[in-house]
């Protein structure tokens, strides 16, 4: 039986609403399939062993939480983390957990709080808050692909190095990484940042299987999927995309 | 001042007449003519508002609290139909004031929106200020339950000197509030530990951290989200110890609740016929202004024991003999758990209808669906004999089920809100609970469903 571990980064600090989906979709998915996912959290003061992990998941939050998260990032876990995303760790990041992989957070005084510069991007704050429904285009899951989701973010994310780092989705709907290039998200090797929040995996059964093929394939050499009905996940899905896209 | 009255009550008659419950229309129309109506008129009322705000629980610590004055003989203001904008408001009052422009009434008891308390602190000045949690709730609103907080506690500094706020002792965004707070502070809170946990796997968005320095907040104890027993071992924050206590509880199923309270006026044994154990903060909230307002016992006593559910909060219908049903709103995973726990306990074959809008009353954003303790419903599957979801948002709700471990066969998603309610009603045999959940606006189409089929009340004549 194939058993793979989940690390859910700063549960405590970085939640928000519905964060807790993608956790409960990615160990039913696994569920159905017979795989076994085991789950772990580490929070302020906590070191993990990357080493042993197969899937990192890092939430959104309030702003307040954050410097205490990128002090402690830099001094237990960053750089242990950067290495494994290396190594192709599949990570998804959302919201505030995005920013975080992100090269820095800059403020309207010029001072900067150095990110772990996963994604070769910054985020800076802007005025209004953007949010509301996405529909946005996914081709790296498949040609027509699409994700949905809710967006509620102040901060605005540009990448720097298109070559580098690529937008994860492209926004039919919604405003994206800024509200200004048409970006959602990024993607560097197997580590996905996002400001669709929340339950962005139930809604995205795709994008759940590419993180859980690209976790199997890295553990055992071997990425197949059993295809599952996926019956509720279409409908929910596609009533989004007619409604909103 | 006078014109914008009678312009008012001529638009509540005429709604009335046409059979529509508006309750923002005439109270909008009166401010518009005469910008100061609400002031001129609140300010009448010789022993003050009360202003009840918070994220839940508002509509029934204002129905608690009014049942209580009630039973003290005083008459009162309190938009009860649930209207808590300015405008609403503002209807509330020119509906009771007299053709001259009289309000002759004891008491204001005001539930109010969360953001418009700024605006209505100014305009009212109300004698005290009641907050009851501070619960994440329709984050989109607002953008972030910290704006919320930061509101309040500006509004705080408007009131008047005398001023009392009364205040959750158990949430500590609430309780935080206290330090900062003019005048006077009284806290409610729980001592008994007959409910809760020592721990918790519920998670809720950064509100179990210290609002003063940010570090995660110690807990000794539990009840539910972020209510409890704690400090802050950083900055040296911590629970206020209430004035007015809980000292005993009992849970009785579906009958209802019995408690115990101490308070400064003396310990009373209380009983309510609603179910969940929320309501005992709600009723805390409520006892507490009554004590504050130096209401006899016998009133509180009398009050809560004659006061029966608000609109759509865990309320009880009779749909046929031996038919039961509960309606209660959901609307944010604290919320919800503790409607999934009552329903959970209560035995025997049950089904269960969920609503689901994302209207901009609702919130935009349901992500809340996947904190909420939907997996619980899957140990009680057997006696859980079908699911229905419906509503804009209805197969969200579908999908939040199967994740959940509800077998998929159970769940059925029906488009149309209005047939889903019929056939709900239709399918129940006679020993069975039906359990309806819906967001804000379903349960207002809820409500015009079963009205129209005879079974209860429009709601602003309640």
């Amino acid at each position: 039986m194939r058993t793979l571990h989940l690390v859910h980064l700063y549960p405590d600090l970085l939640t928000l609403d519905g964060d807790r989906g993608n956790i409960i979709t990615l160990c039913r998915r696994c569920a159905w399939r017979g795989i076994t996912l085991t789950v772990t959290t580490a929070s302020l003061g906590e070191t993990v062993d990357f080493t042993a992990a197969d899937l990192v998941f890092i939430g959104g939050s309030a702003d307040r939480e954050q410097p205490l998260v990128y002090a402690d990032l830099e001094k237990t876990k960053g750089p242990a983390l950067a290495a494994a995303v290396e190594e192709r760790l599949p990570v998804l990041a959302v919201g505030a957990g995005y920013q975080l992989l992100g090269r820095c957070y800059r403020f309207p005084d010029r001072k900067e709080l150095p990110g772990l510069g996963v994604f070769a991007a910054w985020t800076e704050p802007g005025e209004k808050r953007l949010t509301g429904n996405v529909v946005a285009t996914a081709p790296m899951l498949g040609e027509k692909s699409s994700l949905v989701g809710f967006e509620n973010h102040q901060g605005r994310t540009f990448l720097a190095e298109p070559s580098k780092t690529r937008p994860l989705a492209q926004v039919i709907t919604g405003h994206g990484n800024n509200g200004r290039d048409g970006t959602e998200g990024a993607i560097y090797r197997n580590a996905i940042g996002t400001y669709l929040q929340g339950p962005l995996l139930p809604k995205n059964p795709a994008l759940a299987d590419w993180l859980l093929a690209r976790a199997l394939k890295r553990r055992y050499q071997d990425g197949s999927l059993a295809p599952l009905p996926d019956k509720w996940e279409t409908l929910a899905h596609q009533s989004v995309v007619k409604r909103f896209g | 001042m006078l014109l914008a009255l009678w312009a008012g009550k001529t638009v509540i008659g005429v709604n009335r007449r046409l059979g529509y419950g508006g309750t923002s229309l005439p109270g909008a129309i009166g401010r518009r003519i005469a910008p100061k109506l609400l002031a001129h008129l609140a300010g009448q009322i010789p022993q003050g508002s009360t202003v009840i705000t918070g994220t839940n629980g508002k509509t029934t610590t204002a129905k608690m609290l009014a049942a209580i004055i009630a039973a003290a003989g005083l008459t009162q203001v309190h938009n009860h139909t649930g209207a808590n904008l300015v405008q609403g408001i503002t209807t509330t009052f020119i509906g009771v004031a007299g053709p001259l422009g009289k309000v002759d009434r004891d008491i204001g008891v005001l539930e109010v929106d969360e953001a418009t308390v700024p605006q209505l602190v100014s305009e009212v000045g109300p004698r005290n200020i009641v907050v009851t949690n501070f619960f994440p709730d329709q984050l989109d609103r607002f953008g972030e339950l910290g704006k919320t907080i930061a509101l309040i506690e500006k509004a705080c500094h408007r009131l008047p000197p005398q001023a009392v706020a009364i205040l959750n002792a158990d949430d500590p965004q609430v309780a935080f509030l206290g330090p900062q707070f003019p005048g006077r502070v009284v806290y409610y809170g729980v001592e008994t530990k007959a409910y809760g946990t020592p721990d918790t796997r519920q998670t809720a968005a950064g509100t179990r951290l210290c609002r003063i320095c940010g570090h995660p907040l110690n807990y000794t104890w539990f009840y539910y989200g972020q209510l409890g027993h704690y400090t802050c071992k950083h900055c040296g924050f911590h629970r206020p110890t209430p004035q007015v206590q809980v000292t005993a509880v009992e849970m009785k199923g579906d009958a209802g609740l019995a408690f115990t309270v101490a308070t400064p006026a003396g310990t009373w044994p209380l009983s309510l016929a609603t179910p969940g154990f929320y309501n005992i903060y709600n009723a805390l909230a409520a006892i507490t202004t009554a004590v504050r307002l130096q209401l006899p016992a016998r009133a509180v006593r009398e009050g809560l024991a004659g006061y029966r559910t608000s609109f759509g909060r865990m309320e009880r219908l009779t749909l046929g003999p031996d038919k039961k049903a509960f309606l209660a709103l959901i609307k944010n995973p604290t919320g919800c758990n503790e409607v999934i726990r009552t329903l959970v306990q209560n035995p025997g074959p049950k089904r269960l209808l969920i609503l689901i809008n994302d209207n901009a009353a609702d919130g935009r954003d349901i992500s809340w669906l996947w904190d909420a303790d939907f997996e619980a419903l899957a140990l009680i599957a057997p006696p859980l004999k079908t699911i229905v979801t419906t509503g804009l948002r209805g197969l969200d709700m579908a999908l939040r089920l199967a994740y959940g471990g509800l077998p998929p066969a159970g769940i059925t998603y029906q488009p149309d809100l209005t047939r889903a309610v019929t056939e709900a009603i239709n399918q129940i045999q006679p020993g069975e609970t039906l359990f309806i959940l819906p967001t804000y606006t379903a349960l207002l189409a809820v409500k015009a469903v079963l009205t129209k089929q005879g079974y209860s009340a429009n709601y602003w004549e309640e």
